[in-house]
């Protein structure tokens, strides 16, 4: 059997999600093995628009960014969003909520026409996606763990349960306990509840859970003194591109 | 040899983020040289506004995987100094901990993955792994151990999560700084072995005098705090970098331009180390001294070895801040400081990998983002690049397209652009007239 050719993508983001497939010390070695990199334009020079599985990093934000994730969606058998920004937009979604114009305004000057930039959007809006690698950045395991699948043609198990679940296992205290707001009770777990683990509430940097009960985390939240703005505002940090939370809770 | 040429390079690979080279020549001469950045802005300056003072440090941090500690701590000093905060000793101790191995991390990321397939003639890390097996080993030891340091003390190796405003969330155990003791006394073997392969490969013979900038004080190597400091003969508290440093937006680049003294400046490992020479440990000299590197250095290429050289005094001085902390006693109660938000302008500026970073919050009486800058060293060292492309080109004038073109990446690569930061890789076409 021929290895599986796969490309690896960087949309706009910060590179960390490649730079966490780079930092697979382990089992980088073993995964350029057992697949085909044909392009990776943070590490390699030689590319190809040969490919199978493509895995994609960043949002899309300009109108260049539209053009070439639409390619790869044309040459791509399956595609992979890895990181918050290409599954739901991520923090590059702040943007919209400022207002783009306002953006291009604030940052270039009078300068600002020479700049492309349009409305922020995961990719998904543009291309079909069949698998998510959830997060900021994204659990490297869980892309080995989703290659791996990809592999052997069994379907990766992403968890579609709350970050609570892994504090549990963990034996952490609930950092709410500390007088710490904490937005796992509504997030994807996955992350083996890094953050609450580290002594600091979850961001929820992998989304929310299929159906989450927003309205008791909010009530949650203003138990503990927070105001409603402030609420919003940690919501926003990585899920302000609001259509995607309605469109993700319908999946 | 060519009178007429066309370079194109789109995007330039094996450098962080998205950047185009032209270069258009006419009977001999060049006519245009640009580096140009379409890489998508990012403007984190207006996602800031309105932003709570904890958060700052965790939305930079997302300006770049590989130096998102160097953002986490230039937001946090330069909150900090804006609301009068001061960490204890222990939390400044174990920051320098942690930046140490942020620039390891980077630099062997830079040395290892993305410069030396230039020195091997492969075109890439995954065919060096085929060809020099024993220096991608080598690289993939030193990156885990950094990496994980990152992680100990950090809570993940990309965007840490412990640093915060005020202190740290999690300390360290007592156990695990031992642990990351013997780490550190592991790698110098690698690291002998890393200075007899660096020994063979050739560094192109190229100078052009500059500008060198970088953070610079009285007691130490300066990565995390100090001055800044010009090869020109001047010196700024941070504070006022406004006094020195301007940037300019340009059309061929979503990142913008900076100037000092003269039309351009250099920042980076090399700038550090042609300021900062004296304060390096003797066995980082013994290695620079080996490798043919001295201060003041003019070469852009020499950057990559004094990145390594970096590496190996980070390693020394981890060991002595270890010591350091444990010798103190490691202390829950010195963690975290009160944090009494207010009014008020602060600038963090910190060694980022790449070089000087800066960040310029205010913040209104709720303890919210008013007004925000942010630069970047990439940004500063974009227009230095252009000028050392421009002394380049004309040497090189009498050879074959392809050693041009080569020459020219390998030039930029050397920077260790990081393209994200300022703004994000990069290409190279060449056309004949």
């Amino acid at each position: 059997m021929s290895k599986p050719k796969v490309g690896i993508f960087g949309f706009t983001g910060c590179g960390g999600c490649q730079l966490e497939i780079l930092n697979l010390e382990d089992q980088l070695l073993d995964l350029v093995s057992a697949v085909e990199i044909v392009h990776f334009t943070e590490a390699i020079t030689e590319h190809s628009d040969n490919y199978e599985i493509a895995l994609i990093e960043g949002s899309v934000t300009t109108e260049h960014d539209i053009e070439r994730v639409k390619k790869i969606g044309d040459i791509a058998k399956i595609i992979v969003a890895v990181g918050s920004c290409a599954v739901n937009g991520g923090l590059n979604c702040l943007k919209n909520l400022y207002g783009v114009e306002r953006a291009k305004e604030l940052v270039y000057g009078d300068k600002k026409d020479w700049i492309d930039s349009i409305e922020v959007k995961p990719i998904d809006e543009y291309v079909r996606v069949d698998y998510y690698a959830r997060g900021c950045p994204p659990n490297r395991l869980e892309i080995v763990d989703i290659i791996r699948s990809l592999i052997i043609g069994r379907k990766p198990e992403i968890p579609n349960y709350p970050v609570c679940v892994e504090c549990k296992r963990n034996g952490n205290t609930c950092v709410y306990d500390f007088g710490i707001t904490c937005l796992g009770p509504v997030t994807r777990a996955g992350c083996n509840s890094r953050c609450p683990s580290s002594g600091t509430g979850c961001e929820s940097c992998r989304g929310l859970i299929d159906d989450p009960n927003i309205n008791a985390q909010k009530d949650l939240l203003a138990e503990y003194g927070l105001t409603v703005e402030d609420i919003i505002s940690q919501f926003n940090l990585y899920n302000a591109c609001k259509k995607v939370i309605a469109k993700e809770n319908k999946k | 040899m060519v009178n007429n040429l066309n370079i194109e390079v789109s995007p330039v690979s094996r450098v962080e983020g998205h950047g185009d080279l032209v270069i258009n020549i006419k009977d001999k001469k060049i006519e245009k040289l640009i580096f140009r950045i379409p890489e998508s802005p990012r403007f984190f300056e207006a996602m800031l506004v309105g932003r709570k003072y904890d958060e700052p440090s965790h939305i930079t941090s997302r300006i770049c995987g590989i130096c998102s500690v160097a953002h986490t701590f230039a937001s946090i000093k330069a909150t900090e100094r804006a609301m009068g905060i001061k960490p204890t000793e222990q939390t400044i101790n174990l920051r320098r901990l942690i930046y140490h191995h942020e620039n390891i991390q980077s630099n062997v990321l830079h040395v290892y993955f993305l410069a030396a397939p230039d020195f091997f003639g492969t075109g890439s890390v995954i065919s060096l792994a085929e060809t020099h097996p024993e220096v991608v080993d080598i690289a993939l030891r030193t990156k885990k151990m950094a990496n994980d340091m990152v992680r100990i003390i950090g809570g993940r190796a990309v965007h840490p999560i412990r640093t915060v405003v005020g202190g740290f969330t999690k300390l360290p155990t007592e156990q695990e700084m031992l642990e990351m003791r013997k780490m550190l006394e592991g790698a110098y073997p690698d690291l002998e072995k890393s200075l007899e392969i660096l020994k063979t490969i050739n560094i192109p013979d190229f100078e052009r005098e500059t500008e060198y900038i970088s953070l610079s004080n009285s007691y130490e190597y300066a990565l995390y705090d100090g001055n800044i400091k010009s090869t020109d003969g001047w010196e700024i508290d941070c504070q006022d970098y406004l006094d020195k440093i301007s940037e300019e937006v340009v059309q061929h680049s979503t990142a913008k331009h900076c100037r000092a003294n003269r039309d351009s400046y250099m920042v980076g490992a090399l700038a550090r180390f042609n300021n900062n020479y004296d304060k390096l440990t003797d066995n980082a000299k013994k290695y620079a001294e080996e490798l043919g590197l001295k201060a003041p250095c003019y070469n852009a290429f020499m950057n990559n070895i004094a990145q390594f050289v970096e590496v190996v005094h980070s390693v020394d001085d981890s060991i002595r801040l270890i010591d350091k902390i444990l010798e103190d006693g490691l202390d829950e109660e010195k963690a975290m400081v009160d944090i009494k938000p207010r009014a008020g302008r602060g600038v963090g500026v910190v060694e980022a990998p790449r070089g000087l970073l800066i960040h310029d919050y205010t913040y209104n009486k709720d303890g919210r983002v008013e007004k925000a800058n942010l630069i970047i060293p990439t940004n500063m060292n974009f227009a230095n690049i252009e000028n050392d492309m421009k002394a380049l080109v004309p040497e090189i004038i009498d050879k074959s397209e392809d050693e041009i073109r080569f020459a020219c990446e390998m030039l930029i690569r050397a920077y260790d652009p990081c393209i994200s930061c300022s703004t994000h890789m990069l290409d190279v076409k060449l056309i004949n007239k």
